[in-house]
C-alpha cells in the first residue's frame, strides 16, 4: 500500500525544509494514511494504548521527580507523594491506574488481533514486534509495583526473582546476580526504578517499529479481506482520528472512575505496610493483568515444571501466527475458530479467578469431592489445570488441526461487496458520498 | 424523485450545513482545550513547593547568642539568615549614612525593630544574583560579595557593585527580650 505522497510545499520555506527534512511530508503522509473504510471499533484500541503509554510516561517522569529509590526512603516518599506534593494523590492514582488500564487495552487489543487474524501474513512481524512490546509491558509493570517498598511489593519482588532459581545449578546464582544481596534488598529496588525509567521508552521505540511494521502492508479489517482499490479505503484524518478520538474519550470516563471513585480497587491494602522481609503477607497474589499466568505457574506440583508452563503460556503467544493454519483470517467467516475463541476467553478469566484464589480452596462451596492426586476435584487447583490444559491445547492443537479441517464460510470479494450485495440494508438518509466533506 | 418530495424539509440531507459542522468543530475542541487546561494545573502546580516543605517556613532564634560586634548565619527557609549584633559604632555609622546618596534609599531605622537597634536581622543572598556576602568586609564594613563585587553598609543597604537592592530584612517579630521567630 505505497502511496505516492500528496504533500505540496506550499512557501518557500516549506520546500526548504522539505528538501532537507520532509518531516513536515512525514506527518502529512500519516494523516492522509489510506485506512480501510469498515474498521469497528475494536481497531480502536491501537490508539488507547498510546494514550496509555504516553499517560504513563507523563506521569512517571513527574512521579520520579518526587520518589525516593532508597531502601529506607522509598516507602516514606510514597506518602509523601500522597499527601504533601501538590496533586501528587492524583498524578499517583493516575499511574497505579494507569497500569491497570493499559492492560484492559492491551488485552482488548490482543483478542481483536486474535478473533480477526491480524497477525497472519504479511503482517507476522507486526504481531511479534506487539508481543514484545506485551512482554516488556509486564516487565515495567512489575518493576513499577516493586517501588512503593510495601509488603506486596517485596515479596512479590522476591517470588518473581526466585523464579529464575528454578533453572538447575546456575539459577542460585542468578538470583543473587538479579537482587545483588543475599535477597531482595535496597539494591534490588535501585536497580528496578532505573529500569522503570528505562523499559517505558523501549516500549516507545517498539511502538514505533509496530506502527512501521503495520504501514507496510496497511490496516487488516473485520472481513480480513485485502484492501483491492482506492475506494476501500478513506484518509486517517479526519476519519480515524475523531473515531479514536471519540473512542480514547470513552475509555478517559472509565478511567476516571477508578481514579476518583476507586483508586485502591485494584490495589492491595497489604502495600500500605512498609515491606519486612521477618514476614510474608497471608495472602500474596500479583496484580489482576498477571493472575493468569500465576494460576498456571501454581497448577504444575512441580517447581522447574511450572516456571516452564509459565514461560511457554506467553512463548505460544509469539508462535501463534505458525500455529494457526487457517487462510482465512477473520473469524467472522470460520464459526468453529469462533467457539474455540470464546471458550478460549472464558478460560483465560477462569485462570485469572483461579490466580486470585488459594488453590486450596473450594471451587463450589462446600461441595464435598474425591481427591485426584494431591487435591480435590473442586478446587482450584484443578480448575487451574483444567484451563491450563485448554490454554495449552487451543494454541498446540486447536489452531493447528482446525485450520486443516474446518469449514469456512464463503469470505466476500472485497471490503465493499458485503455491504453493496445488500442495498437495502443501507440506512435511509446514508450519505451517497461519506468521504466527501459537507 | 417523486419519492423524496414525500418527505421534502427545509434542508434537504444532501445539502451541506456549514454552520452545523462548524458548530461541532468549536465546541469539540473547545471542551478538549477544557480538558487539556484542567489536567495540565496538577502537572503544572506539582512543581511548587509541598506541604511538608511549606510546614517547615518559619524558625525562632535567641539572638542573645551572638557576641557584640559578631553575627551567626542561622538557616532559614533553606538559606542563610544573618543575626548580626551591632556596635554602637556600626550602628551610629549606618545612621549617618540614612540621606547620603542610597541606590535603594532606606533609613536604618526601618530596618531594624524599634528599641533593638543592635540587632540587624537581614536575609543572607545578595540582591544581584543570590551568594551569599561576607561578613565585615568591603568599605562600608557591612557586607562584601565574592561573586560580582557587591558591597553593603553596616545597615545591609547596597552602596557599591551591581546589585540592584539592599539585603532583604524578612518578615520577624521579637517574641521575648532576646527571642525572635522569623517568617
Amino acid at each position: 500500500m505505497h502511496e505516492i505522497s500528496h504533500y505540496e510545499p506550499k512557501t518557500a520555506f516549506e520546500r526548504w525544509l522539505d528538501a532537507r527534512l520532509p518531516i513536515a511530508r512525514f506527518g502529512k503522509d500519516l494523516l492522509d494514511y489510506p485506512t480501510p473504510k469498515n474498521l469497528n471499533y475494536w481497531w480502536t484500541f491501537g490508539g488507547i494504548l498510546a494514550f496509555c503509554l504516553a499517560t504513563q510516561i507523563v506521569t512517571g517522569i513527574v512521579l520520579a521527580m518526587h520518589y525516593d529509590p532508597s531502601g529506607g526512603g522509598a516507602f516514606d516518599s510514597i506518602q509523601h507523594i500522597m499527601r504533601d506534593v501538590n496533586y501528587g494523590w492524583l498524578i499517583r492514582y493516575i499511574h497505579a491506574n494507569g497500569a491497570s488500564m493499559f492492560f484492559v487495552a492491551v488485552y482488548i487489543h490482543i483478542f481483536r488481533g486474535i478473533y480477526y487474524g491480524s497477525y497472519k501474513a504479511p503482517r507476522e512481524l507486526l504481531w511479534l514486534i506487539g508481543a514484545a512490546i506485551y512482554l516488556v509491558m509486564m516487565a515495567t509493570a512489575f518493576f513499577g509495583y516493586v517501588l512503593p517498598w510495601g509488603q506486596m511489593s517485596f515479596w512479590g519482588a522476591k517470588v518473581i526473582t526466585s523464579i529464575f532459581g528454578a533453572i538447575p545449578a546456575i539459577g542460585p546464582p542468578i538470583v543473587t546476580w538479579l537482587v545483588g544481596s543475599f535477597t531482595v534488598d535496597a539494591p534490588t529496588l535501585n536497580r528496578f526504578f532505573s529500569l522503570h525509567y528505562l523499559l517505558p521508552f523501549v516500549i516507545a521505540g517498539l511502538v514505533a517499529l509496530h506502527i512501521w511494521a503495520l504501514h507496510v502492508p496497511g490496516n487488516s479489517n473485520p472481513t480480513g479481506v485485502n484492501v483491492k482499490e482506492k475506494s476501500d479505503t478513506v484518509p486517517f484524518h479526519p476519519y480515524y482520528t475523531v473515531k479514536d478520538g471519540f473512542a480514547v474519550s470513552l475509555f478517559m470516563l472509565m478511567f476516571a472512575v477508578f481514579v476518583f471513585f476507586m483508586p485502591e480497587a485494584l490495589g492491595h491494602v497489604d502495600n500500605n505496610i512498609a515491606a519486612n522481609p521477618l514476614a510474608t503477607p497471608a495472602h500474596i497474589v500479583p496484580e489482576w493483568y498477571l493472575l493468569p499466568y500465576y494460576a498456571i505457574l501454581r497448577a504444575i506440583p512441580d517447581k522447574l515444571s511450572g516456571v516452564i508452563a509459565l514461560g511457554g503460556a506467553i512463548a505460544c503467544l509469539f508462535a501463534l501466527p505458525w500455529l494457526d493454519r487457517s487462510r482465512v483470517r477473520s473469524m467472522r467467516y470460520r464459526p468453529q475458530a469462533r467457539l474455540y475463541f470464546f471458550i478460549f476467553i472464558v478460560v483465560c478469566l477462569i485462570l485469572g479467578y483461579c490466580g486470585a484464589h488459594e488453590p486450596d480452596q473450594q471451587v463450589i462451596p462446600g461441595l464435598a469431592a474425591f481427591n485426584i492426586g494431591d487435591s480435590s476435584i473442586n478446587s482450584m487447583a484443578w480448575l487451574s489445570r483444567v484451563c491450563a490444559v485448554y490454554y495449552f491445547a487451543w494454541f498446540l492443537l486447536i489452531n493447528p488441526l482446525l485450520g486443516l479441517r474446518e469449514t469456512p464460510l464463503p469470505v466476500p470479494e472485497s471490503i465493499s461487496s458485503p455491504v453493496l450485495s445488500h442495498p437495502a440494508a443501507a440506512p435511509a438518509g446514508a450519505a451517497a458520498a461519506p468521504e466527501k466533506k459537507g | 424523485m417523486a419519492d423524496s418530495v414525500a418527505g421534502a424539509s427545509a434542508v434537504p440531507h444532501d445539502t451541506p450545513d456549514p454552520g452545523r459542522r462548524n458548530f461541532i468543530h468549536i465546541a469539540a475542541i473547545t471542551a478538549a482545550a477544557g480538558g487539556v487546561a484542567a489536567i495540565a494545573w496538577p502537572f503544572i502546580d506539582q512543581w511548587n513547593p509541598a506541604a511538608d516543605t511549606m510546614a517547615l517556613a518559619s524558625i525562632e532564634y535567641d539572638v542573645s547568642k551572638v557576641p557584640l560586634g559578631q553575627q551567626v548565619t542561622v538557616l532559614y527557609r533553606k538559606q542563610p539568615l544573618f543575626v548580626r549584633h551591632r556596635t554602637p559604632k556600626e550602628i551610629a555609622e549606618a545612621v549617618a549614612d540614612d540621606h547620603a546618596d542610597l541606590r535603594d534609599p532606606a533609613t536604618d531605622a526601618s530596618r531594624v525593630k524599634p528599641g533593638k537597634a543592635e540587632w540587624l536581622i537581614l536575609i543572607g543572598v545578595c540582591t544581584h544574583l543570590g551568594c551569599t556576602p561576607l561578613f565585615g568586609q568591603g568599605e562600608w564594613g557591612g557586607w562584601f560579595c565574592p561573586c560580582h563585587g557587591s558591597q553593603y553598609d553596616t545597615s545591609g543597604r547596597i552602596r557599591k557593585g551591581p546589585a540592584p537592592k539592599n539585603l532583604v530584612v524578612p518578615d520577624y517579630s521579637f517574641t521575648g527580650a532576646t527571642t525572635i521567630k522569623v517568617g
